[in-house]
């Protein structure tokens, strides 16, 4: 159990904070301030803090909302990307669970800068509970005039609604969720147009990462001179990071952006083999170097654990890891290739180790 | 489920501009055997006035969906690397041993359906499975048979 800590964004430390022990802690001081102001002078502040998105491209979030505000369409909608399902994360999982409230606070500010009246959570079918807490805490900010029509007098009005995902990691990527709320499989579109342009249903759409969001509240209400004293320069603020493995310790950190971590890995192959398993099962199918690319890539894994493998394999597989990092048509696809690629370099020799049991075991013996 | 549960369901998400994925997961959640089945299906396109072929595609698409009947509890393990090292391997065989069934399949008297599950966030707990809605971590192979054991428990008590 830790120590509240003026210098960290999250402070995760207690099971649960209701809306009235966050309220306590200075929760909904940032909603009141930016509902008394222009919408100006928080995306002002935000730009000045340097807030990046957390949820792997860090693109600056206050330009992101303004270009959502500058569209001509007023139907604009806002959407919580809590999609998570990156094997070995569960930072999403804590924030929405310990701080639900930080969360909807901070999608409320975002939506009233971004000036979208219609809002939702996308939180992935296989967090339940998550969903559940979600659910109750959008009804009591409702009760308590902090969501839904007229929020604390303002004129401001947010419907926030739940949308739950079913079991798909590619909804991830921002197009692809649009297409799955909108009825369709998840696959990704061509960019551009960008959601801030063309998102749901057509509309210009702000799409961020749940822990991006949740940051929102803390930086109006203590100031982005506070937020750009956290971290370094060039990334402001702190990072929520998953800790699992061979640790001592499993669980959530919060720590400022900066800090260096050792990944001390075991065996590759096997894990990398995962990876691929992994990614070969969530492509949509829609390119074709993601799609055969991962499979030519798993069966060459599999020769390799198996023994079975010659030389030659290798420099196949990583003619393969280019043309998945390269060609494919989104992110993922793209993700897809890096363990493959680091791997090869890193650790090439575990992999010269596993061909030539094949290829010169039986000379050795003879 | 019947054509009238189906329309109320549908009913209750916003009728014909109801989102389909959120129809789907309701309905089901709200069939015995946790699935769509084909009549669901064109029921479900014929409401929303939309294809079925577009109903398929997106009910195919999704692992969190199935197209043909679960058994009572759904237990679903997690294939990731943190649970791997974690010694997923030996639960995921002394389940398929327990139960006599493998990845996919339901157990003859219908009680368990196993399947494989992509990262469940649960990695401070690994190695961790899911049945239905709740999860069970830091399993070893004796521990997952007794989850086991109190969802059988829980079925025969439900049939006195």
């Amino acid at each position: 159990m830790g120590v509240y800590n003026q210098n960290l964004v999250f402070n995760i430390i207690e099971e649960y904070v209701d809306l009235t022990a966050y309220r306590l802690r200075g929760g909904y001081v940032a909603l009141k301030n930016a509902l008394e102001q222009q919408p100006e002078h928080s995306i002002k502040e935000l730009k000045a803090s340097g807030l990046r998105g957390r949820g792997g491209a860090a693109f600056p979030t206050a330009s992101k909302i303004e270009m959502v505000r500058k569209n001509e369409e007023t139907d604009r909608y806002i959407i919580c990307n809590a999609d998570e399902g990156e094997p070995g994360t569960f930072k999403d999982r804590f924030i929405m669970t310990h701080v639900p409230f930080q969360v909807i606070e901070g999608i409320t500010i975002a939506a009233y800068l971004a000036g979208a009246e219609h809002g939702y959570i996308y939180v992935r079918h296989e967090y339940p509970e998550v969903q559940e807490i979600l659910r109750e805490s959008i009804k009591k900010a409702e009760d308590a005039g902090l969501l839904g029509e007229n929020i604390l007098g303002s004129g401001f009005r947010l419907k926030l609604e739940i949308f739950s995902g079913a079991g798909s990691y590619l909804c991830g990527e921002e197009t692809a969720l649009l297409s799955s709320i909108e009825g369709r499989k998840g696959r990704p579109r061509v960019k551009p147009p960008y959601p801030t342009q063309s998102g749901l249903w057509n509309k210009p759409t702000l799409i961020n990462n749940v822990e991006t969001l949740a940051n929102i509240p803390k930086i109006i209400e203590k100031g982005a001179e506070w937020y750009r004293s956290i971290g370094t320069v060039d990334s402001t603020g702190t990072k929520l990071i998953s800790l699992s493995g061979d640790v001592v310790n499993r669980g959530l950190i919060e720590v400022p952006f900066g800090i260096t971590f050792v990944d001390d890995t075991r065996s590759i192959l096997p894990n990398v083999h995962n990876r691929v398993k992994f990614f070969l099962h969530e492509s949509c199918g829609k390119c074709t170097p993601c799609r055969e690319g991962l499979r030519q890539a798993n069966v060459i894994l599999n020769k390799l654990l198996s023994g079975a493998a010659v030389e030659g394999d290798m420099a196949l597989l990583e003619r393969y890891t280019r043309a998945i990092q390269e060609a494919s048509f989104c992110g993922l696809g793209q993700a897809a290739g890096n363990s493959l690629k680091s791997s090869l370099e890193y650790f090439h020799e575990e992999y010269l180790a596993a061909c030539k049991q094949e290829s010169h075991g039986e000379e050795e013996t003879a | 489920m019947g054509t009238a549960e189906i329309k109320f369901i549908i009913k209750q998400l916003g009728e014909k501009k109801a989102p389909l994925l959120q129809v789907l997961l309701a309905i089901q959640d709200a069939t015995p055997g946790k699935y769509l089945s084909e009549e669901a299906v064109n029921e479900i396109a014929r409401i929303l006035e939309v294809s079925r072929c577009r109903v398929y595609s997106t009910a195919s698409f999704y692992s969190e969906i199935s197209l043909k009947p679960r058994g009572l509890h759904l237990i679903r393990v997690c294939t990731n690397s943190p649970c791997e090292n974690a010694g997923k391997e030996e639960i995921h065989n002394a389940i398929e041993q327990e139960l006599g069934i493998t990845i996919g399949q339901t157990t003859p008297d219908g009680i368990f359906t196993l399947e494989s599950v992509n990262c469940l966030g649960a990695c401070f707990m690994s190695p961790a499975i899911k049945v239905d809605d709740t999860l069970y971590g830091n399993l070893t192979p004796e521990s997952v048979v007794s989850v086991l054991n109190s969802f059988r428990k829980e079925q025969s008590y439900g049939c006195i």
